[in-house]
């Protein structure tokens, strides 16, 4: 089975937010949760780079980690993905996830924030695969179709890679020993404890 | 006078279009005596200049950026904090919590059975009563003690529920459980911290510590001690109770306020802290309010009374707050009233 893993080659990505809208578009999220979202780093000045971050499905997800219902769950393919039948929403995951990736249908009215949503690396959850029921609370399954997730496949300067993690990182590589320069993997020392070797 | 001012106005609008019109022509002669093949070496390589994670972590501890969402809370990219906190609740939590609380339970059964409970001693008082607490005051306590105990039981269930419940009852009733419990512990916050309020309100008054309380300590009172040194209203120890729920009350309320209504005050990182601050106090507050319980029911015979009818026996109240009963006795002259006082002047 494949580690499925997100890189974002920053040297690529024109923060063109195809992805988020793609995102959005894909799985009908609500209005208000991006599940995909593109943010500048040192907007303006020289060396200014974009990153394109999501969950970043994590080795040992620290949200699976503190939730206190155990809602999480990691598939084969290393996908992390939850139980919004599960969710209580008290906002554990959102303090514990060191990319943002949790978000609430609500943010105040007094605490009760809903069911978590966030990234699924258009996986899907625990419903059978391409029911109904999944697709209204989770979004579609294209892993289950055999296909990767969306925003990485549509992506116009193929920046953002996704797939089973050595593949990506070599694909990363190659291009890094190519073109001669690389602002590095992003997030993959918080989330996978390693980064690409180049 | 305003025709002194047109003409500075004018002679200011022709100085500012002779200034364009040099600055203008500047960059134009630049340009044609500048060699036109050379590169600038000063200008950024916008390859290689390129930001990196390590350098930013090394400006800061979080790295974040513009975002063109309406969301400007997502700008924030990566905040590796998020993996502490997740080790803070998740290593640490459990066992700082099961200490407290297991560690008190424990220290009062020890107590109980070594000193066992602290029987009512019999005078020529006993079987008279006298008011102690009125009906708002016994009101107020049990509205806060019965939220307390919800938010007590709720808010370990964050922390123990998925360990000792769920393999019990299994996921989905213990799902459901946990809904109804954060709904309990989100809602009943507030008549908590409205109880809170009250209660300090109401015993302010008797809770400022003094002298006596020294002795009070010194002789050491009524719990540990074995003769009954003199007490007003509250002797210190229940001033510490006293001072306890008023400083803890206060600490889980904003810790919690902060948690209910997120970034209203404080970002990610804050709400992390006081997420430990809110389960540090939380288990300490529960471990105390044990004790609390303890020496009210079971610890003392007699105790019980104050907060149930509200009448305790006179005997109790002479020995345990002997000069509240002088006072009481002086200021209402309606309760049973053996002895004879000077009453203090008022």
């Amino acid at each position: 089975m494949a580690r499925m893993k997100f890189l974002c080659d920053a040297d690529r990505c024109i923060e063109c937010n195809a992805c988020v809208t793609a995102c959005k578009n894909e799985h009908e999220v609500p209005w208000g949760i991006n599940r995909r979202r593109v943010v500048t780093l040192n907007d303006g000045k020289p060396g200014e780079r974009s990153v394109s971050m999501a969950c970043m499905h994590c080795t040992d997800a620290p949200c699976a980690s503190v939730c206190p219902v155990n809602c999480f769950y990691t598939t084969a393919d290393a996908v992390v993905l939850h139980s919004k039948d599960l969710c209580i929403g008290c906002g554990y995951c959102f303090y514990a996830c060191p990319f943002g990736a949790p978000q609430y249908p609500r943010v105040g009215n007094f605490g009760s924030r809903g069911k978590m949503d966030k990234c699924t690396y258009c996986a899907g959850g625990p419903e059978p695969d391409l029911s109904t029921i999944e697709y209204e609370k989770y979004g579609s399954n294209r892993l289950a179709e055999g296909k990767l997730p969306l925003c990485a496949e549509m992506c116009s300067t193929k920046a953002l890679l996704a797939g089973d993690g050595e593949m990506i990182a070599q694909i990363y590589k190659e291009r890094v020993i190519k073109r001669g320069y690389g602002s590095g993997a992003w997030g993959w020392k918080t989330a996978y404890r390693e980064t690409v070797a180049i | 006078m305003r025709r002194q001012t047109t003409r500075i106005r004018t002679f200011v609008a022709a100085a500012m279009l002779a200034g364009f019109a040099g600055t203008a022509a500047l960059p134009a002669l630049a340009q044609q005596s500048a060699p036109p093949t050379t590169t600038p070496t000063t200008a950024p390589n916008p390859t290689a200049d390129s930001v990196n994670e390590d350098m930013l972590f090394k400006q800061g501890p979080k790295i974040g950026g513009r975002i063109s969402i309406p969301d400007q809370k997502a700008a924030n990219l990566i905040q590796p904090q998020g993996r502490e906190w997740r080790g803070f609740h998740e290593t640490w939590m459990p066992w700082i919590g099961a200490a407290a609380i297991l560690g008190m339970v424990a220290l009062l059964g020890l107590f109980y059975f070594t000193r066992g409970r602290i029987r009512m001693e019999h005078s020529e008082e006993s079987g008279r009563k006298i008011l102690r607490f009125n009906g708002f005051e016994r009101f107020t306590h049990w509205m806060t003690a019965t939220c307390f105990i919800i938010l007590a039981l709720s808010g370990l269930n964050y922390i123990f529920g998925k360990r000792l419940l769920m393999p019990v009852i299994g996921p989905d009733a213990f799902a459901t459980l946990s809904q109804w419990a954060k709904y309990a512990h989100v809602y009943l916050a507030w008549p908590f911290m409205l109880g809170i309020v009250f209660m300090f309100v109401v015993w302010l008054r008797d809770n400022i510590p003094n002298r006596i309380d020294l002795q009070w300590i010194k002789a050491g009172g009524g719990f540990i001690g074995k003769g009954h040194p003199h007490a007003e209203r509250f002797n210190a120890g229940q001033k510490v109770v006293f001072w306890m729920v008023a400083g803890f009350g206060t600490a889980m309320g904003v810790t919690g306020l902060m948690m209910l209504f997120p970034f209203a005050a404080t970002d990610i990182n804050g709400m992390q802290i006081m997420q430990g601050i809110h389960s540090l106090i939380g288990v300490a507050f529960i471990a105390a309010i044990l004790a609390h319980i303890y020496i009210g029911s079971l610890g003392m015979e007699g105790a019980y009374d104050a907060m149930g009818s509200g009448k305790v026996d006179l005997a109790w109240a002479r020995a345990h707050h002997d000069l509240w009963v002088e006072k009481e006795q002086a200021r209402t002259a309606s309760g049973p009233q053996l002895r004879t006082h000077h009453a203090p002047a008022e």
